[in-house]
């Protein structure tokens, strides 16, 4: 019973292993690009327009109401980080109905590699709106006793979003596994619709999460969007 | 009972307990924050957008708890480092 895709590996040369999670990994990167990349290609601004420009348009445009309604202001700024996180999960955990394909979301790797992503982006994102000193400032607020804490809930988020998204990509697939071994014929199916549910949801919190961080470290308390209570 | 059977023993039962229990008070969670997201769509449909919102985020924060359970147990079964670490004795000798 394998608990990651880290396990299948393709092809050893010494140290280097190929294995499932970096070829699938690379394969959802290339769908990805190479599909918005020729979407885009020839872009028109009439009224007739590809059908493929029309999905582009409506996944963009419904992330981008999605983010604002948040609290980002300014969703196309933070649209290219949140919408990538957001459809790569979305894709990697759609492509499970592809036979022999184990997505990589299932290993802790890349868990752990996406949830350290917003860990970085959000300090960024925080002291470019907010400038060094008043971001720094945040993490003392209330009060000074406040600071370990924060930094402590910092890590902890990090961590719980990782192990998240680890833990429902595994299970959908050992589930299906073991119910393979037991009723192979329709029952897994169930379990598929349903594992194709939670990783949808999944992408969802994922990048809603990440949204949330960020607009909790670049909320400004500007002095014309709110009352004169803000002190 | 030699060592390999104790540590398997321990492993199973503990991964049964531990998902068991583990997933019992998220599932009692859970159930309260629907069962409050639906009342108040009931009473605020135009709301609907945000509650949901707000209801999906909390869902998650309840069921990392689940998972977390879940993870361990997978580990205690399929990855079990004490386990590992009894047959790399075993086999040293």
């Amino acid at each position: 019973m394998r608990l990651s895709p880290d396990q299948i590996i393709f092809w050893q040369y010494g140290f280097f292993k190929l294995n499932a999670t970096i070829v699938f990994t690379w394969g959802l990167m290339f769908v990805l690009a190479v599909g918005a990349k020729l979407v885009t290609r020839k872009l028109s601004i009439g009224l007739e327009r590809a059908r493929w420009q029309n999905l582009l348009e409506i996944i963009v445009i419904a992330i981008e109401k999605q983010i604002e309604e948040v609290g980002l202001s300014q969703p196309r700024k933070y649209l290219g980080f949140l919408a990538t996180l957001f459809l790569f999960l979305a894709m990697a955990a759609l492509c499970t109905i592809i036979p022999g394909y184990q997505p990589p979301t299932g290993s802790l790797s890349t868990t752990v590699a996406l949830a350290l992503c917003v860990f970085v982006a959000v300090p960024l994102f925080g002291i470019e709106e907010r400038g060094l000193g008043n971001y720094l400032k945040s993490y003392a607020q209330p009060t000074f006793i406040m600071l370990p804490f924060n930094i402590i809930s910092e890590i902890s988020r990090t961590l719980a979003l990782s192990v998240r998204l680890f833990g429902n990509m595994m299970s959908g697939a050992m589930i299906i596994a073991i119910l393979l071994s037991i009723t192979p014929f329709i029952f897994p199916i169930v379990m598929m619709a349903l594992g194709l549910l939670t990783g949808m949801v999944q992408a969802y919190i994922f990048a809603i999460l990440a949204t949330v961080y960020i607009a909790a470290a670049t909320r400004v308390r500007s002095p014309g969007s709110e009352p004169e209570h803000n002190h | 009972m030699d060592n390999m059977t104790i540590i398997a023993v321990a492993s199973i039962v503990t991964a049964g307990i531990t998902t068991g229990f583990g997933t019992m008070a998220p599932a009692l969670g859970e159930g309260r924050a629907v069962a409050t997201a639906l009342t108040s769509l009931a009473q605020q449909p135009d709301a609907s957008a945000t509650i949901t919102r707000t209801l999906f985020v909390g869902l998650a924060m309840i069921e990392s708890t689940a998972i977390y359970c879940f993870v361990v147990s997978m580990i205690l079964i399929f990855a079990n480092p004490f386990w590992n670490h009894a047959i790399a004795q075993i086999a040293g000798k």
